[in-house]
């Protein structure tokens, strides 16, 4: 999975690089971020601007990720998401368990 | 409003690198739509999730996921502003009426894939025979 990683104040900004994330790939998406958290990185931010498409399975591996982090007394946040992938979020009320974002400064923000 | 009939037949191996494609080809179906006067975007979008969400659940009951060399067969049919798409497998299958409601307030990380179907769509079923597995989905456009 093409994932980019830039780190700003502490916090690590995960830029995905598909346009689609569904059962073929979502759990690559769950295990890098497992082993982010696992590797000390607590604060993520996940941009999702370039997600045209995302299925259930990609939503569980967010979810996955936003679990464990908490565990760590962490965070992962949600930014850039495509008007129809946010759309999945609100179908499914994970809108109401992610901290989503317009963008990526200000999921910063919040989390400064 | 009126639809001309358009009726796809894939059959792929049960192996999840075809899951974009069998999406994909719903996308394009719709984007290919005359006479259809809602949100073709969001029409593509839904069509595309729930095509992705049914092969996906086929794949994951196939008696042989991991070898791929089993097959399912999706058709999609569209006629007289009716959407009917059937995914086919010979699995185990399951109980269609026993899959529960996700729990909004403890959400799992499986478990919202024939949710979304049933939201999306207008009706679902599933048809266990000896000879494979239906299942049907319908929505009127």
């Amino acid at each position: 999975m093409n994932i980019t990683i830039e780190k700003r104040d502490g916090i690590s900004l995960l830029n995905i690089g598909e346009e689609r994330i569904d059962a073929h790939n979502s759990q690559q998406l769950k295990e890098f971020l497992l082993q982010q958290l696992e590797q000390g990185d607590k604060q993520l931010v996940v941009q999702l601007e370039k997600v045209r498409f995302m299925d259930s399975s990609g939503l569980g591996a967010l979810l996955v990720g936003h679990k464990n982090a908490l565990l760590k007394s962490g965070d992962l946040k949600l930014a850039n998401m495509q008007p129809q992938v946010l759309s999945m979020f609100e179908l499914t009320r994970l809108n109401r368990v992610f901290e989503i974002y317009a963008n990526a400064d200000e999921a910063l923000a919040a989390a400064q | 409003m009126s639809t001309q009939l358009i009726q796809v037949d894939i059959v792929i191996p049960t192996h999840t690198k075809y899951l974009e494609l069998i999406g994909n080809i719903g996308e394009q179906l719709v984007n290919k739509l005359d006479g259809y006067d809602g949100d073709k975007e969001a029409l593509a979008y839904h069509l595309n999730l729930v095509l992705t969400e049914a092969t996906a659940n086929a794949i994951k009951h196939a008696p042989d996921q991991s070898q791929g060399t089993d097959t399912i067969r999706i058709s999609i049919c569209i006629d007289d502003n009716q959407l009917n798409i059937k995914v086919f497998d010979h699995g185990q299958g399951f109980d269609l009426e026993a899959v529960p409601l996700p729990d909004f307030d403890q959400p799992k990380e499986s478990g919202m894939g024939l949710f979304l179907i049933k939201k999306l769509m207008d009706s679902v079923c599933y048809t266990k025979t000896p000879q494979h597995n239906v299942l049907e989905i319908c929505k009127t456009l």
